[in-house]
């Protein structure tokens, strides 16, 4: 069935996308005609898709992800494919094999990442909406670095199926938009069963926003300003929970000590998942070909060696000693243990509170190369990685600047209520309105 | 501490070569990030969890699914309808 098609013809100057389609069909539909960006880790019928990574370069899906059907079948037009850290493992999107993206608030910074190019995107007024994907923050982050709109829904509500997988247990695709309004509108596509996806939960999302929060209980954890907090960030944030004091909810300071051993935790598990998840790319079944005149071992550590980055090895070596034998009790034991204390202490608190304010990231976007120590990186996603070890919703909504650098704030909720993040946040963006 | 020697056996158990010029900072990279996951040692092995976990089952249906030649779009060396891979030996 031939459908009508559109015009794209972006001046993509932060260079969020690495492939962009000019004439894109589109139909009709609660997103008829409206231009959406994908991120390069979701699979597309027939436009090429590589996780911003040389592994996977010719890459061409022979089916869509779901979420892409459904955005389809919904009439909104696939404009591209938007950069990304490789295989999602970065905070920067400085870490894509195919150059960085850079940030519409100021070019000489990081949109952040890794879904970078999707926040760029929206940011820099190419589209109005776009797909992200989020294991650690990777679409909270970004948009709290571009001044966007992100969600990172609970865990099972929108299907995997067609993600490129880096770690299965904590990541979940999501709505980024310029709006609270248009992430629900997205989300609401998006959202719902899948067979395909065995964590699929059979919960549709159909909500309207709605910006009364009279009475709501917001909890502000004290470890969410700690250590490594810019105090120019946390002054801003604090101004933001003002606004929802002032919009009727209840502020009540609460701590969450599992948050001491969280992002440990989260790197433990993501690269274990990693070293298993990536051993996939090995040069038989797409990207450029394994020779097969050596023998399988050799082949495979030579295509290996030169189609990943070096993050995506250093992580997949992490993965791969944190799994091996005598390490495995050290490592991925504790760190499943402390993944359940992050569960008990969400659990204990949304016993007292219906939701969590707080920074996104401790500070504003960075400058090009300031986080090239590994390290210094995964810190940087301490606010961000409990809500994924939890499976729990969160989003980030833009709360103000610091040297005109936006800052965002996170709504965390309970599982299953996205729609209520998705209210705290549009009462938020309603009560700064002037 | 790990040593270089110790980062080549986990490249090679993870099947990614390492060029001899990038294995004394991936070793030191490595230490760092390991000394910082010893946080961990810290926290408890809880063996009794309340939580019950099961498995959600489904029926073993047949249904249509990718076709042979479009699972294959993707490959550069193919043998009858198979993937072709490096000998192992």
């Amino acid at each position: 069935m031939p459908g009508r098609s559109i015009e794209f013809h972006p001046d993509d100057r932060f260079f969020a996308f690495l492939r962009i389609i000019h004439n894109p069909q589109c139909g009709e539909g609660k997103l008829a005609g409206i231009p959406v960006a994908i991120k390069d880790n979701i699979s597309t019928e027939g436009i090429e898709t590589t996780c911003a990574s040389r592994i996977l370069a010719g890459y061409v899906p022979p089916y869509d992800a779901t979420v892409v059907e459904r955005i389809r079948r919904e009439g909104a037009a696939i404009v591209g494919k938007t950069n990304m850290d490789e295989f999602g493992m970065g905070t920067t999107t400085e870490n894509s094999a195919f150059g960085p993206t850079r940030n519409p608030a100021d070019p000489s910074r990081v949109p952040g990442g890794s879904s970078g190019g999707s926040a760029a995107a929206i940011a820099g007024g190419l589209v109005p909406m776009a797909l992200g994907t989020d294991t650690g923050g990777s679409i909270r982050c970004p948009a709290a670095f571009c001044g966007i709109v992100g969600l990172k829904p609970t865990y099972g509500r929108v299907s995997r199926y067609g993600l490129i997988a880096y770690a299965n247990s904590l990541e979940q695709i999501g709505p980024m938009a310029g709006t609270v309004t248009d992430v629900n509108r997205l989300m609401g596509v998006i959202a719902g069963y899948d067979p395909r996806d065995s964590t699929s939960l059979d919960m549709p999302f159909r909500h309207e926003p709605d910006p009364d929060i009279r009475g709501v209980k917001i909890g502000v954890p004290e470890e969410f300003f700690g250590e490594g907090v810019d105090p120019r960030v946390a002054s801003v944030v604090w101004d933001g929970i003002s606004v929802l004091e002032k919009k009727g909810a209840e502020i009540i300071t609460c701590r969450m000590p599992s948050m001491a051993c969280a992002l440990a935790a989260y790197y433990v598990t993501c690269t274990s998942e990693a070293s298993s998840n990536l051993a996939r790319f090995d040069g038989v079944r797409y990207g450029p070909a394994a020779d097969s005149k050596k023998t399988w071992h050799e082949s495979f550590q030579e295509r290996r060696r030169e189609g990943f980055g070096e993050e995506v090895r250093r992580r997949i070596m992490l993965g791969t000693f944190a799994l091996s034998s005598g390490y495995y009790g050290k490592y991925y034991a504790k760190a499943q243990a402390a993944r359940n204390n992050v569960r008990a202490d969400f659990a204990r608190l949304f016993r007292e509170v219906d939701a969590l304010a707080g920074p996104t990231m401790p500070t504003v976007a960075f400058r090009f190369g300031e986080k090239s120590d590994p390290l210094s990186m995964y810190l940087s996603d301490i606010l961000t990685v409990p809500a994924n070890l939890a499976g729990v919703p969160a989003i980030s909504v833009p709360c103000g600047k610091v040297e005109n650098l936006p800052v965002g704030l996170q709504i965390t909720g309970c599982w299953m209520e996205d729609e209520r993040v998705i209210d705290i946040a549009y009462a938020f963006e309603q009560g700064r309105s002037p | 501490m790990i040593t270089e020697k110790d980062t080549e056996h986990i490249a090679q158990l993870a099947d990614i070569a390492i060029y001899r010029e990038e294995l004394a900072a991936f070793t030191s990279r490595f230490n760092e990030i390991l000394e910082y996951f010893d946080i961990l040692d810290t926290v408890e092995v809880m063996e009794d969890r309340n939580e019950k976990e099961c498995n959600v089952l489904r029926d073993d249906e047949i249904v249509p699914s990718l076709p042979q030649e479009r699972a294959l779009a993707n490959v550069k060396e193919q043998e009858e309808g198979f993937f072709k891979a490096p000998r192992v030996m």
